[in-house]
């Protein structure tokens, strides 16, 4: 079975004094094919987990299983073959001197497929932007397109599972429906497994089956998307943070 | 691979100015448009800043000027004319007079011109690169590796460029060749610290997580990732230092440490002129303005590069 | 009379490829109200906000037929004149307050220079008003705050301090450009309440420049809904959801709902008549 199990994990950054303990006893566990999601506010140690996942963030300790296998110290080639991210900000996430048609080949290099030409041509078929922006630089393109050749190159190397770090929290409403839309269709065509963090409540409801709130590198519920719908959480903080998500409510005046 | 006729059918048939169009698309079809066509972005963005395109031209204007010397020179460089020694300005043949042993000065100007463009070039060719190299590691690998490359510099850093340059040229043997090595050890420190600055900012960027995450290794993310980002900078800092390269092997030269006579070389064209310097004064002044116009050249150039190769205002 | 009265505002950036119109004859009018005005990003929306205190840099271009304080026309006003209607009479929240406030000196120094500017009193009555100030944005411990540097400040603290810096001069109209985006739901919350209590207690207009339908639709009384530099619709806040223009719509469909759950979102379809379409009036 692959999917991802985590449990028990510490991820910190710096020593001594200056430790700062992003996550702390961090524990779930997300089936192949599933998709979860997980909320907070910024410094809560979300997107800390998906870093200490890919080895982006070093200092961990616990056990982090995902692609297959039971992670150590340093990532194997093979582990990023079937683990895959997806970066919050398309504008920061492309080189800037990298056409999308060098990002592509490089990747597809790097993992050792042949036929690259063909395989660029079908990524971007199926991320939707077709080979006419084969060529172009990122500031040839826009946000949405820009975060299109970044799941492109995330599906490079066909993995089971992507990370997705606020993927469409820098887009307009409207391109992020489009990201959405995307994401949802490359699910069930390939049966991905997801994990997405976001500030964003709906959107982790609309992607994501069941959701893990995290407040100062903890988790503080695990629920399902059905009892998040009927506003039904058990935790104080996850009742405030679904009721802030609607907008504002003038009746805070008195206070 | 590319297309070629791919990319013919995108060209505009009716349109007349079509190159250019095909030029300023945002739609390249083929890896090499897309090439030519960030090129062709970057001079027309040079082009539009005047003094840019003045320091451009004088610098194109040196090139040709040494490429035809032989065909440009009125006399030989080198030809002493005993008779004709001192000769000021304007006179008989000699456009712009002659010097203490009747050679005239704007033939050896001409020859000279070769000599500062081979000083440029190979300095040019060493000095940055080494920097880069040492910079990126620096910056990229941190650690031990770091504190002893960046100590290195710092002891290189120490020292006045000049000074280190005169021990070096001491202990190698005065020669034109040992004074653009020594001018090219001491200009690399600068550049290893602004590429170390550089690495350290974008070792933290979204696209180099993301390229380590398809399993790349540090050498291929150093050269193919952060190279690449680094060289812009390093060749705005490396065109408006050039000023101060050809004035350090004219200072050189002028102290007889760097060309020999009966070498051409500006710097000791005005050392030999300074004997003079009160009653002919043109001997030293011809080489200096030589000196002072391609200076300004490269700084006129420098500055107009900035402006279209910096990462700072080009990400965008 | 209204507070502001916009005619025909126009914006544009000359390039070597033509010319760009960021905003393209926008008329519209603030009272005593909170005027929401949303638009994706290159709507334009910050472009108006900006330009009403001819903030544009060159080589912006700023064309109006009349853009009235008070029915006192700014767009006649020398540079000069116009320093003085910034701050005092028109003041500019920005998006990201680790921007807007200077690293080098002292929460309490900013504020004091601020009110300094604007009027003349000693240095013991500036600091008490800066004081007061910070505590009429709800800080907590102005007197900490007013000793601290602003990269010791959280983001909702530094919002609230622009806020407090842009309030010593009482000016009769706040932009607020994005002023809740860059924070966390929870501390979006308390600086829109303190943004609400100000427009309620001191009658003042608020322009409130966002991406956030719901946001604007909860916290506004009117909203401009811009697109392509003009305004495609003009509604009452409360009313958005019923909005009738296609764009409105599609912005509205395209979000994700906790309570209407869809497998599939509504991807909004761009119709070029919308371009291209006369901007809708938004003065009272």
């Amino acid at each position: 079975m692959s999917g991802i199990v985590i449990k028990d994990l510490d991820v910190w950054f710096g020593s001594g004094r200056d430790r700062v303990d992003a996550v702390r006893s961090a524990s779930f566990e997300v089936a192949q094919g599933d998709s979860f999601g997980l909320v907070g506010e910024s410094g809560s140690g979300k997107s800390t987990i998906l870093r200490a996942l890919t080895g982006l963030a070093p200092d961990w300790r616990g056990k982090m299983q995902a692609g297959g296998e039971l992670l150590g110290k340093s990532r194997t080639r093979s582990f990023y073959k079937s683990v895959q991210m997806v970066f919050q900000d398309p504008y920061a996430s492309l080189h800037p001197r990298h056409s999308v048609d060098q990002v592509l080949s490089e990747t597809l290099g790097l993992h050792g497929f042949s036929g690259i030409d063909k395989r660029i041509v079908n990524l971007l078929d199926d991320v939707g932007l077709g080979s006419s922006f084969r060529f172009r630089y990122p500031h040839q393109l826009s946000g949405g397109q820009r975060q299109r050749v970044a799941i492109a190159r995330a599906l490079a190397p066909e993995p089971q599972t992507l990370l997705l770090d606020e993927p469409t929290s820098a887009l307009d409403v409207s391109v992020q429906a489009e990201i959405l839309n995307l994401l949802t269709d490359l699910r069930a065509a390939r049966n991905l497994t997801y994990l997405m963090v976001s500030h964003d409540l709906a959107v982790v409801g609309h992607m994501c089956e069941r959701i893990a709130v995290m407040r100062n590198g903890e988790i503080v519920e695990i629920m399902s998307v059905g009892d998040m719908r009927a506003m039904q959480p058990v935790h104080e903080y996850t009742k405030q943070l679904l009721e802030s998500s609607r907008g504002y409510v003038r009746a805070e005046l008195s206070a | 691979m590319t297309n070629p006729a791919a990319s013919r059918n995108q060209m505009p048939e009716s349109d007349k100015p079509s190159l250019r169009r095909w030029l300023l698309t945002d739609t390249p079809a083929s890896r090499r448009q897309a090439r030519l066509a960030s090129l062709y972005q970057g001079w027309l963005t040079l082009k539009s800043n005047k003094l840019t395109m003045i320091g451009f031209g004088i610098l194109v204007t040196l090139v040709l000027v040494a490429i035809l010397a032989p065909w440009l020179a009125p006399h030989d460089p080198f030809a002493q004319d005993l008779g004709n020694r001192l000769k000021p300005l304007w006179t008989d043949g000699f456009l712009l007079g002659t010097d203490s042993l009747g050679r005239d000065i704007l033939s050896r100007l001409i020859y000279g011109s070769r000599i500062t463009l081979y000083i440029v070039i190979l300095v040019a060719l060493i000095a940055p690169v080494v920097g880069l190299f040492v910079g990126t590691v620096a910056g990229y690998v941190g650690g031990w590796a770091d504190m002893i490359l960046m100590r290195i510099t710092d002891i290189f850093l120490a020292f006045p460029r000049l000074v280190l340059a005169l021990a070096f040229v001491a202990a190698l043997g005065a020669g034109i060749e040992n004074a653009v090595l020594a001018i090219a050890l001491t200009a690399w420190p600068p550049y290893a610290r602004i590429a170390r600055a550089e690495t350290l900012t974008i070792r933290q960027s979204d696209y180099i997580h993301a390229v380590k995450l398809q399993g790349a290794g540090a050498l291929r993310i150093i050269t193919r990732h952060i190279w690449p980002l680094c060289i812009s900078s390093l060749i705005v800092r490396v065109t408006l230092d050039m000023a101060g390269i050809i004035l350090a092997a004219a200072g050189l030269g002028f102290l007889g440490l760097g060309a020999q006579p009966p070498s051409p070389e500006w710097g000791a064209m005005i050392s030999e002129g300074r004997k003079f310097i009160l009653d002919h004064w043109w001997i030293a002044t011809m080489p200096g303005l030589a000196i002072f116009t391609v200076s300004l050249a490269f700084n006129l150039l420098g500055d107009g590069l900035r402006d279209v190769l910096d990462p700072k205002d080009s990400g965008e | 009379m209204n507070l502001l009265d916009v005619e025909n505002l126009w914006v544009r950036f000359p390039s070597r490829t033509g010319v760009f119109d960021a905003v393209r004859g926008v008329s519209f009018s603030l009272g005593k109200e909170r005027l929401g005005i949303v638009g994706e990003s290159g709507s334009g929306k910050s472009m108006t906000g900006r330009a009403i205190l001819r903030l544009i840099r060159k080589p912006g271009i700023v064309t109006a037929d009349r853009i009235a304080i008070d029915g006192q026309d700014i767009m006649a006003m020398s540079e000069r004149q116009m320093r003085t209607v910034r701050g005092q009479r028109i003041s500019m929240v920005m998006q990201d307050p680790k921007f807007s406030l200077n690293p080098v000196m002292t929460v309490g120094e900013q504020i004091m220079e601020s009110y300094a500017l604007h009027a003349n009193a000693t240095k013991a009555e500036t600091r008490r008003k800066a004081l007061e100030m910070l505590e009429a944005v709800s800080i907590r411990d102005p007197e900490r705050v007013f000793r601290a540097y602003p990269h010791e400040m959280s983001g909702g603290m530094g919002q609230r301090i622009m806020i407090a810096m842009m309030l010593i001069p009482d000016p009769e109209i706040l932009i607020a450009d994005e002023p809740t985006s860059a924070l966390d739901v929870s501390v979006q919350t308390q600086v829109l309440s303190i943004l609400d209590r100000l427009v309620e207690a001191r009658g003042m207009g608020l322009i409130f420049i966002s991406h956030d339908l719901n946001l604007v639709s909860s916290f506004c009384d009117r909203v401009l809904i811009m697109y392509a530099g003009r305004i495609v619709e003009v509604c009452r806040a409360d009313r958005l959801s019923e909005a009738q223009h296609p764009y409105t719509r599609g912005l509205l469909n395209s979000l994700p709902r906790l309570d209407q759950p869809d497998r599939r979102l509504e991807v909004l379809k761009r119709d070029p008549v919308w371009r291209n379409a006369d901007s809708v009036s938004g003065m009272l």
